[in-house]
């Protein structure tokens, strides 16, 4: 058997041990949701923001019947994936629809006589995705040129302190938009002179640099953002564009079109982002320094040329992410305000397979859990939140151990290069 | 007379990288603290002035450095002049689960593993020692051996698991203790809700206090905090000294690290070696936080693991991922800690500044490229470089 034909049935395993575990919990959330749910209560989700068109206000559905039903359309995504894998396409679609399906019969079971602002929901979870989606774009620009990026979470930092800042100072959000990924840069210019340069070990070098704006943004704060609050840290922000026709429509309207610049702002890296790095001869080329270096050495690409560049840009694009923190959000900045996004933005590009479209799904899953976990806390659902903040680390550890489908970093990942090899 | 200079001669060579590093920190960090004062600023137009007062600015922080750490003149007034030392029995109080943290680190590095892990399996430890301590009674001594052990224990299943899972199934061990800190900050704080953890009739997220038969005894009286927690430290030092260097499992675990290739031609078990380092270093920072809340906090809270965990990884690399000088290594950075905070409240100038030191000293010792280039020091001596090997190594 050829190499390529063993992968190909190695894969297939893999696959086909998803389906049985997914099909696997779509039967247990039948089982616990759709039989076990109260059967008198009613779940009822809200569809109306207010600047939209209306279409449906509201949908009532009995507990048990609402995750019935989500439960059953879990499973038809299950047989979907079975027919998807024996015809030998990939599995986007039917992953979809399962999570969707698990989701909602999950919800209709912990929301029993509670109301669920459903475009809210979504609309949040995007907005909590922004950062995570602007990170682990960061992470992609780095990694896949074979740079490690762990220092995400202070890039994101400095450019939520420095577009804050400026936008405070000179009164501009536009302004602060514009020095933010001056300060992703930066951070980034530290990464790509230590690694590259010095060939410190990257991980390393991440850890610490996370370490030196956590602790240098901590101190200014203390020392010139509390004191002189009202100059310094009293920034504004950006208010929502509603785009004409398609901000208008029921629920995608508001949840996709109807957000400040910044949200489209990521729309459009996203885009970029995945449309040149697999059709445009940068792409190819950061791919192979990623992969194979040395290769890409002998047919004349200056590796570490490259990877610097990349390096650098990833900076920027993580320093708008940034700035959705201050001038996207609340305004001023708060000590650590990030909270580990960066870290979740790492989950999301691993579990999303090192790939742009992996890591936006990932980090949109992931933008959603958390926001349901605050939902469901202030409509008071008594599940312990501490459980629904563990799912995107969870999730990511049962990605990278392989449970369900094996992940596998850019080969060249983390590695210094140098001409005539230093290993 | 011969032997006593080599031994200057090597210590010298061994130090020299840390300490230029040190001082280019402290430098820059002076820089930072001076043009971020308000009194330095206001003399913007007169450069000698405002050079004199950035001068007194930085001097006076470092000297509330000094005295919140080491030795305060003014605590002798009207007590003993060993009540000078309270503030040196604060810095081996923070120092004592550093250390300890840090060797987790140190050991991990020298299976060319990197433990960031240390964070959660501190939360483990401290969980572990605090329910034994505060739910059984039982008499002195046994309570706290079995305490300490419990902990560990704990702390070594929640690391071997990380260890297990790489040697399984290759996941790499970075990501993995990256995530699993992050689910043990959250299950630290769903376990204090419950109700084998709450304190009766009481809805905060605290623990009982331990028993006192659990406690770590004070070493100086009960004016001075300084608990018996250091020779816990100080112990599990010398056992990883003597593992690594005296043991045949010390000796797999360092032969894989320089070259696990080469280490698995010559019949030793990656496996085996991935699995045991990880539960050893689960069980080392585990100690920690068992030192932790047995010595100082007695009651655990949800912050109990502040950033022993993250700063032990600074502490290792300060450290060369050598046992003595990570416990070298632990007590300065315990004195930057303890001293930030007199800092912070006699000078204005926050103890943050402390994690940009840190950061710096590490990341000077981490490329001694720059240190080199700085001080025109041609034949500085630098061993073998930590580095791990990417995702995939």
């Amino acid at each position: 058997m050829s190499t390529s034909k063993i992968l190909k049935s190695a894969t297939r395993k893999r696959q086909e041990r998803i389906l049985i575990v997914i099909t696997l919990l779509s039967l247990a959330s039948l089982a616990k949701f759709g039989f076990a749910s109260n059967t008198h209560l009613k779940t009822t989700f809200g569809f109306v923001l207010g600047r939209e068109w209306v279409w449906v206000h509201e949908w009532s559905v009995t507990s048990a019947h609402g995750s019935f039903i989500f439960s059953i359309l879990a499973l038809l995504g299950c047989g979907l994936g079975y027919w998807m894998l024996r015809s030998g396409k990939k599995l986007g679609l039917s992953s979809a629809l399962v999570s969707f399906g698990l989701l909602m019969s999950f919800v209709c079971w912990a929301a029993a006589d509670k109301f669920i602002p459903f475009t809210g929901l979504l609309q949040g979870a995007l907005l909590l995705a922004i950062p995570l989606i602007f990170g682990s774009m960061s992470g992609l620009l780095c990694e896949r040129s074979g740079v490690i990026n762990i220092a995400i979470e202070g890039q994101l930092l400095a450019g939520a302190f420095v577009s804050g800042v400026v936008a405070s100072l000179t009164h501009q959000a536009g302004l602060g938009l514009l020095v933010a990924p001056l300060a992703g840069a930066l951070i980034s210019l530290l990464l790509a002179i230590f690694a590259i340069k010095f060939s410190v070990d990257q991980v390393i070098l991440g850890f610490v640099l996370n370490v030196f704006v956590i602790g240098l943004t901590d101190f200014l704060y203390k020392k010139l953002l509390i004191p002189y609050q009202a100059t310094w840290n009293t920034g504004p922000t950006f208010s929502n564009i509603q785009i004409p026709i398609l901000g208008k429509l029921p629920i995608i309207g508001p949840v996709l079109f109807d957000q400040t610049i910044i949200v489209y702002l990521m729309y459009a890296f996203v885009a970029i982002i995945t449309f040149a790095l697999f059709k445009t001869k940068w792409g190819l080329r950061t791919r192979a320094v990623g992969e194979h270096p040395t290769a890409a050495d002998s047919v004349g690409i200056d590796v570490n040329k490259l990877r610097f560049r990349n390096v650098l840009l990833a900076g920027v694009v993580a320093g708008v992410g940034g700035a959705y923190f201050t001038v996207g959000s609340v305004g001023s900045f708060g000590k650590e305000m990030t909270a580990g996004a960066g870290f979740i933005a790492l989950a999301a590009l691993i579990f999303g397979k090192w790939s742009p479209m992996g890591a936006l799904a990932a980090a949109l899953l992931f933008g959603f859990a958390d926001k349901l976990q605050q939902t469901l806390s202030i409509i008071g659902v008594a599940i312990p939140s501490e459980f629904m903040l563990m799912v995107p680390y969870i999730a990511t550890i049962i990605a990278v151990s392989g449970l369900v489908g094996r992940v596998r970093a850019p080969a060249a990942d983390g590695v210094a290069y140098s001409r005539g090899g230093s290993h | 007379m011969n032997s006593l200079r080599k031994l200057g001669t090597k210590l010298s060579q061994v130090a020299a990288l840390p300490f230029l590093s040190f001082l280019l920190a402290f430098f820059i960090s002076g820089i930072l603290i001076a043009v971020s004062d308000s009194r330095v600023l206001k003399l913007a137009g007169h450069p000698w002035q405002m050079i004199k007062m950035a001068g007194t600015v930085i001097g006076n922080a470092y000297l509330a450095l000094f005295q919140g750490s080491i030795f305060d003149i003014n605590l002798t007034h009207g007590h003993s002049f060993f009540q000078g030392f309270y503030p040196l029995s604060e810095t081996i109080v923070t120092a004592t689960p550093l250390i300890l943290t840090g060797l987790s680190v140190a050991l991990a590095f020298q299976s060319g593993l990197f433990n960031i892990g240390a964070q959660g399996q501190f939360v483990f430890g401290a969980i572990g020692a605090s329910y034994i301590g505060f739910h059984y009674s039982l008499p002195p001594v046994l309570h706290l051996l079995i305490s300490l052990a419990g902990g560990a224990l704990l702390a070594s299943i929640w690391g071997g698991f990380v260890g297990l899972l790489k040697a399984k199934t290759g996941a790499h061990e970075v990501i993995v203790t990256i995530m699993m800190n992050y689910i043990a900050g959250y299950f630290i704080l769903w376990i204090l809700k419950t109700k084998a953890f709450l304190r009766p009739g009481r809805i905060d997220p605290m623990a009982p206090e331990v028993g006192t038969n659990a406690r770590l005894p004070h070493l100086a009286g009960a004016d001075l905090r300084i608990h018996a927690g250091i020779f816990v430290a100080l112990l599990a030092a010398l056992f990883v000294w003597w593992l690594l260097t005296r043991t045949t499992m010390g000796f797999k675990f360092r032969s894989v690290g320089a070259n696990a290739s080469a280490a698995k031609t010559a019949g030793i078990s990656i496996a085996y070696v991935t699995t045991a380092t990880m539960a050893l270093c689960g069980a080392l920072a585990g100690l920690g936080g068992a030192v932790h809340v047995l010595g100082s906090e007695y009651a655990m809270t949800a912050d109990i693991a502040g950033s022993f965990g993250f700063d032990a990884i600074t502490v290792a690399l300060l450290g060369r991922a050598k046992p003595v000088g990570t416990v070298f290594a632990a007590l300065l950075f315990g004195a930057l800690r303890t001293g930030g905070r007199t800092m912070q409240s006699n000078t204005e100038t926050p103890l943050d500044i402390v994690l940009v030191i840190q950061a710096l000293i590490v990341l000077f010792i981490a490329a001694p490229a720059l240190v080199r280039y700085v001080f025109r020091i041609k034949n500085l001596k630098t061993s073998a470089s930590i580095t791990s090997k990417g995702w995939n190594g």
